[in-house]
């Protein structure tokens, strides 16, 4: 195996060298084209390297044709010179290498998939070096769009998923027009497959183009656009060095990706990324509203994410978002806190509670809403839940009748709220009490029940931070327990008589040692 | 006129003032010429003036009088190379009255003279003698003589009688006082000089061996009294109320040797009689309230109030509550022995002794016949293996063994019916004898394992207990640390136990009583391995978590671990340094572990049980405990539409494993019989049929059902309880296909649901507790701790201390040079007065040597004129 590698190795590199020094034994390109595909993966990254190498050299020589390439039977009949006859043939030669490189990319080997693809764009800046495209005027700009489609095509394919080849992509994206290209050239192929396939998802191909986009950094100011792959005359006039252009083609490209219905988990994704890293760049943010709403109104943890989208265009773009509250309050169900975007979705749910201005029936609700859903909650959340609903006492002083309701009615039989109640207006919170944390005062974590217990005396004046809260994990928290410092260890004083051996122990009525 | 009148009488007052006397100072201060008061300009509150009286002539003369006893001698002496000591005793301390002072150096006096004792000398007390008789012996006629005056001739101090006392006068007054006075002793005796002196020597050498029999006497009287009192102290130690002696001593064993050597040890120690023993009713009270203490600790430990209140907290376990421990009583017997700063051997053993017999009594009720006996067997072994210098004696640790064992087979009394008391001793007595007697704490987990492992419980149980008296921290230095190890290993090894095919739960259970008495002994140290094997499933759970995304339910080994916690750690407590941890970490298992296969069901409904035990007494809400039954309740209903109760994390409302309890065949219901649920389908998934599997599912079921019924009224006091509760009884009533489960099941439903419904609702609104009225606001000036006046008091602390010192520098130093120059004048003063002295002295000799001289001139003069008139 390695011989024949070896040997190969060898055939390759005499044929390089002879092509490349006569024009007279051309032909020996075929031996080279033909390695490529054959099935030994050492022959086959051999043969790539040799072509990079050849065609590199030919390009840079000038020795492919240039402009409209006529049918290679055609060019043969018809009335060029030797030169050009030559030229055109070569020219032939590196469209089948390139082809060749580009179904390689499908390869199973990663290796010889990232050679390729090294390949490929190594030919992509020297095609816009030295253009095989005629200038159609004077100081026209000129850049191997082609071969870039070529190579977004086949980095982002609809059957397997390629992020790895993707993550090795993304160091060409640090060049502003590659970016500039891949973003115009995934809208564009979007559009093509989506159209194919009609309708039917296609959740690998979406993923694919999902890390492939979502990759992409944009800059932030015009000045940073400066870092070409390939250099043009006269730079400042194209189109590539126009931060809005960019910013226009980012838009069609993620406005192209989320027209289409997502599989859940790239919904996420999505949504997670949204507000910092593709609201920014958009030029029209608002076009966004649609997809945020839709999301919104999906429930669960989508909601949740899109909560954030929907921040930013209510706080920065105006936008009006009817029944928000209304929506947010159906939001509250159990899963909260235990999702893994809690610390998000609090956080956020801190700031729409913060206004002054909200109506206190409407605070009276979420914070009975709130606790209720606490009696399900793990400690950690529980934690930082408290301290929020203090925090909201504080802010909305009227809401305090939940807690303090000095001669009230004497024993209800049935707690007033209505907790099925969509209409944070109909659910009568305010005619209730906090229950629910009076029954976590005697919780079982020490921590969880003195926070509880803040309710019975009257709040400080000062909010709590609840920031440092959001992201306690409830490993952390296990963690925090073992480092407090111990003065005693307190001891069982009931004798031992055997693993299930204390009196009525619960372990022996249901379990036997066996 | 008045004014030299005025300076005479300053002059008076001062001369008066320098005297030492107390009542001098006191008509000093009132006298008004003598006081300077110090004008205040300001008057401010709150400052205690020191200074606002002075008596400068006081204070003066006391410098003075100060600087002559010191600086004046010192100047006196400035040439001299030599100095005069006063080495009497008490001259110069004027604290010592004269009469003492006179005591003293007598006595010092004495004992000096003492020391030198005359190497002649044949008796012991000097002899002091007067013109060659003894003292002594002319006291003892004094004595004849006294009576006889006393009666005779009171009154009289003749020359006679003053001879007889001071002993003056020499012999021709006495010859003179015994003519006159007693003649009729003196006819019958004439003694000569030489005759007394024989009949002296006579007499001393006759006191001499009267008083050598005497001290052999006192020295056979004292020998006897020994031995006697031996013998009635053994009985004084067992003394017993006369009420309970008479039965006490048909219990009481006759005191063996070993006793009598125990009790003859003891001897020097316990010069007094014991305390009494105490009767059962008393031991039995005492037991009580120490129960009862340790339960007020707990539930103030509960309740956390200390946490807030008190940080120092009391000690939770004296060292009484360990000594009638299980094992450990024998092993701590020396530092519990100590009761009140006496030695109380005897309490002690009966307090163990009755422990036992407490704990016999518990059991009694199953009927335990030979009860007393073994009592009196305990009794015995306890008094046999009171000192631990026999820790290695075969005898006395073979005893222990087997009182171990007893107890130990007491206690598990209800569990192991099966196996004869007989044949277990058997068994001990076997392991007895094989195993050697001394064991050193293996080093690391692998001798530990290789120590035990293989051998049969029993054995295990022997060498662990050998290993731990044989290294009790009281015997080495080192044994602490290793047997704090040792807990570590063991609990090691009981997680390996756990682990292997198929687990050996029996011999875990045993191995948990060393355990027990390990901890009891080390609290800390047993602590820090509890939480390191928590904190390294914790780490292993959170790595999974990151890794995998989600985290499966850990081994049998680890629920073990949690199982001991709960054994070892009192779970009630407000906040415990290794049981919250353990809650914690439980908490985890309840929301983070995926519930996939049969297995996780078990583990999960063991940790619900875990959860409901350790909160037991506490009462505590546990939110994840409720969801995962809710979680489990759905795993075993039909059609899947989440109604009326929502699922949290690791159930889904429908997927692959959502199925998990459902049971459908019909005749598998039939069947089925409530079983426990062995431990060990944990570890193995049993190749088992689908039958058995069934069974297991509807086990589970049962098993949840009585959680639900066990939550329900551990919480029904809860004021949500309704709340909480809501999707299980959703559930139970809407989802749970009951008819078709089996009868025991349907009960069992019915029990959860009625506990459920049963209780009433109450709903009372919440008042605040009343806030304290905020006081008005005062202005009261800021209250700064005042160090210097008229300083600056900004800055930091340490500023603050460097200004004091260099405050308080400067003053010294002032007040330094003031004193120097203050001992320059007096000493210029001294040095004038010394000249003036000296001026004064050759003026006036000078004076007499002129006077002499005129004299001399006018008598040669007058001379001159006598002559030159004689002349004439």
């Amino acid at each position: 195996m390695a011989q024949l590698g070896q040997s190969a190795a060898a055939a390759l590199a005499s044929s390089l060298e002879s092509v490349l020094r006569s024009r007279g034994s051309a032909n020996r390109v075929f031996e080279i084209l033909e390695l490529l595909q054959v099935d030994e993966e050492d022959v086959i990254l051999c043969a790539i390297r040799t072509c990079s190498r050849l065609f590199g050299t030919l390009l840079e020589r000038g020795e492919l044709f240039v402009g409209q390439l006529p049918e290679e039977e055609t060019s043969l009949a018809g009335n060029y010179n030797a030169e050009d006859k030559y030229k055109i043939w070569m020219r032939h030669r590196y469209n089948s290498c390139v082809n060749c490189l580009v179904e390689l990319m499908g390869h199973e080997s990663f290796q010889v998939k990232e050679l390729s693809l090294v390949t490929l764009m190594k030919f992509v800046e020297l095609e816009g070096k030295y253009p095989l495209v005629k200038a159609e005027w004077k100081g026209s700009f000129r850049f191997p769009r082609e071969l870039l489609k070529l190579v977004v095509e086949n980095l982002i394919p609809c059957e397997e998923d390629s992020s790895l080849l993707i993550s090795r992509f993304q160091e060409y994206l640090e060049y502003d027009d590659i970016r500039y290209f891949v973003m115009k050239a995934v809208a564009e192929n979007i559009g093509q497959v989506m159209q194919k396939t009609q309708k039917v998802p296609l959740p690998v191909y979406q993923q694919n183009v999902f890390s492939l986009i979502s990759s992409i950094s944009m800059p932030s100011q015009e000045s940073e656009v400066i870092n070409f792959m390939v250099k043009q005359a006269n730079q400042e006039e194209w189109k590539v060095s126009n931060l809005k252009e960019h910013k226009r083609a980012f838009e069609r490209m993620w406005l192209g990706f989320l027209k289409h219905k997502l599989p859940n988990g790239l919904y996420k994704k999505v949504l997670v990324i949204l507000h910092d890293s593709i609201l920014p760049h958009l030029n029209e943010p608002t076009l966004m509203i649609d997809f945020l709403t839709v999301a919104y109104d999906i429930g669960g943890a989508i909601s949740l994410l899109a909560l954030n989208g929907l921040f930013v265009l209510i706080h920065q773009h105006n936008l009006e978002y009817p029944d928000f509250y209304k929506k947010l309050y159906s939001l509250l169900d159990p899963s909260i806190y235990h999702v893994k975007y809690r610390a998000r979705f609090f956080h956020l749910a801190d700031l729409f509670l913060s206004s002054s201005h909200l109506p206190a029936y409407l605070v009276a609700a979420f914070i009975k809403r709130l606790s209720r859903l606490a009696l399900t909650a793990p400690p950690q959340a529980l934690l930082m839940v408290i301290p929020f609903i203090c925090n909201l006492f504080r802010r909305h002083p009227a809401c305090k009748v939940l807690v303090h309701k000095p001669g009230g009615s004497e024993d209800l039989s049935e707690d007033p709220y209505i907790m099925d109640e969509e209409e944070p207006s109909e659910s009568r919170a305010l005619e209730s009490s906090l229950w629910e944390l009076q029954t976590l005062q005697s919780h079982y974590h020490p921590d969880v029940a003195q926070a509880a217990a803040v309710v019975n005396q009257s709040l400080s004046e000062l909010e709590d931070d609840v920031s440092e809260l959001l992201e306690l994990s409830a490993y952390e928290l296990f963690d925090r327990e073992l480092k407090k410092k111990v003065t005693s260890v307190p001891l069982e004083f009931e004798q031992v008589r055997g693993l299930f051996g204390k009196k009525d122990d619960l372990f022996a009525e249901h379990f036997a040692l066996e | 006129m008045g004014k030299p009148n005025k300076q005479r009488r300053k002059g008076q007052v001062a001369a008066r003032a320098k005297g030492p006397s107390g009542a001098g100072t006191a008509s000093v201060k009132n006298n008004p010429f003598e006081v300077k008061v110090n004008k205040q300009k300001f008057n401010i509150l709150g400052r205690r003036t020191k200074h606002d009286v002075g008596l400068p002539g006081v204070s003066r003369s006391k410098a003075v009088k100060k600087r002559t006893q010191t600086l004046l001698k010192e100047y006196k002496e400035r040439e001299k190379s030599n100095v005069f000591k006063d080495k009497r005793f008490g001259e110069y301390n004027t604290k010592i009255s004269p009469e003492e002072k006179m005591m003293k150096r007598f006595t010092l006096e004495r004992q000096q003279n003492h020391e030198k004792k005359s190497i002649y000398n044949l008796n012991e007390d000097d002899e002091l003698t007067h013109y060659g008789q003894s003292l002594a012996d002319i006291e003892k006629l004094n004595d004849v003589i006294d009576s006889d005056s006393d009666t005779e001739e009171r009154g009289i101090l003749s020359a006679e009688l003053t001879a007889a006392h001071f002993g003056g006068g020499g012999g021709l007054l006495r010859r003179k006082a015994l003519t006159g006075e007693q003649d009729e002793e003196e006819e019958e005796k004439p003694k000569s000089r030489k005759e007394l002196i024989e009949e002296l020597i006579a007499k001393s050498k006759q006191g001499k061996r009267e008083r050598q029999t005497q001290r052999e006497n006192a020295l056979e009287l004292t020998e006897k009294l020994d031995t006697d009192w031996k013998e009635i102290q053994t009985l004084l130690s067992h003394k017993t109320p006369k009420s309970e002696r008479k039965d006490k001593e048909e219990e009481k064993p006759k005191p063996d040797e070993y006793d009598m050597i125990v009790r003859e040890l003891g001897f020097e120690m316990k010069a007094q009689p014991s305390d009494r023993m105490k009767t059962e009713e008393e031991l039995a009270k005492e037991e009580q309230e120490r129960l009862q203490k340790l339960e007020a600790d707990r539930l103030r430990r509960m309740h956390g109030k200390d946490e807030q209140e008190n940080k120092k907290k009391p000690k939770h376990m004296s060292a009484d509550d360990l000594a009638d421990g299980f094992i450990l009583d024998k092993a701590d017997r020396r530092l519990l022995s100590y009761k009140g700063g006496k030695l109380n051997v005897g309490n002690d053993e009966e307090e163990g002794g009755n422990e036992e017999e407490e704990g016999e009594s518990e059991e009694e009720s199953e009927g335990e016949p030979g009860g007393e006996d073994e009592e009196e067997a305990i009794v015995e072994e306890d008094d046999a293996t009171d000192s631990p210098s026999d820790l290695e004696s075969d005898m006395g640790s073979e005893e222990e063994v087997t009182a171990n064992e007893e107890q130990k087979e007491k206690h598990k009394g209800n569990e192991e019916r099966l196996r004869s008391g007989e044949e277990q001793n058997a068994k001990i007595e076997a392991a007895r004898s094989e195993l050697p007697y001394t064991f050193t704490v293996p080093e690391s987990y692998e001798k530990l394992k290789s120590l035990l492992f293989g051998r049969i419980i029993e054995e295990q149980l022997v060498i662990l207990e050998r290993i731990q008296k044989c290294n009790h921290p009281s015997l080495a230095v080192g044994n602490k640390a290793k047997l704090e190890k040792l807990f570590g290993f063991l609990l090691e090894y009981i997680g390996e136990l756990a682990t292997v095919e198929p687990p050996e739960l029996k011999t875990i259970d045993k191995l948990v009583l060393p355990l027990y008495s390990l901890c009891q002994m080390f609290p800390e140290g047993a602590s820090n391995s509890v939480k390191f094997v928590l904190q390294d499933a914790a780490h292993d759970m959170e790595e999974m978590i990151e890794v995998k995304g989600r985290a499966t339910f850990p081994g049998l080994d680890m629920l073990i671990y949690l199982k001991i916690t709960a054994i070892l750690f009192p779970t009630s407590d407000f906040w415990h340094p290794v049981v919250t941890p353990a809650l914690v970490y439980m908490s985890q298992l309840l929301t983070k572990c995926q519930v996939m296969t049969l297995q996780d069901v078990v583990k999960g409904l063991f940790v619900c049980c875990l959860f409901l035990e350790y909160v037991s007494l506490s009462q505590r809400f546990i939110p994840e405990l409720i969801n995962f039954l809710v979680g489990i309740l759905h795993l075993s209903i039909p059609q899947k539409r989440p109604q009326g109760y929502i699922l949290v994390h690791p159930f889904r409302p429908a997927g692959k494993n959502s199925e998990l309890l459902l049971v459908c065949d019909k005749k598998d219901m039939e069947t089925w019989k409530k079983q426990n649920l062995p431990l060990s389908i944990v570890t193995r998934l049993k190749e088992s049929s689908k039958t058995e599997m069934n069974h297991f599912r509807l086990s589970c079921l049962a098993v949840c059902l009585d959680l639900i019924k066990k939550c329900a009224a551990l919480y029904e006091s809860l004021s949500s309880f309704h709340e909480i509760m809501q999707p299980i009884r959703v559930l139970l009533t809407e989802h749970i296909p009951v008819s078709e489960y089996p009868e025991q099941l349907q009960e069992l439903h019915q029990n959860a649901l009625k506990e459920l419904e049963d209780k009433g609702k109450h709903y009372t609104p919440l008042v605040c507790e009343k806030k304290k009225p905020v006081p008005l606001k005062l202005y009261m000036p800021k209250i700064v701790k005042v160090l210097e006046f008229g300083r600056k008091q900004g800055g930091s602390k340490e500023e603050q201390e460097r200004k004091r010192l260099i405050h308080k520098h400067k003053r010294e130093f002032k007040g330094a040079v003031r004193e120097i120059r203050k001992d320059n004048q007096f000493l210029a003063r001294m040095q004038l007065s010394e000249i003036m002295q000296r001026d004064s002295d050759r003026k006036r000799k000078v004076k007499n040597l002129f006077n002499s001289l005129a004299t001399q001139e006018g008598e040669w003069k007058a001379m001159k004129r006598k002559k030159f008139k004689i002349r004439h």
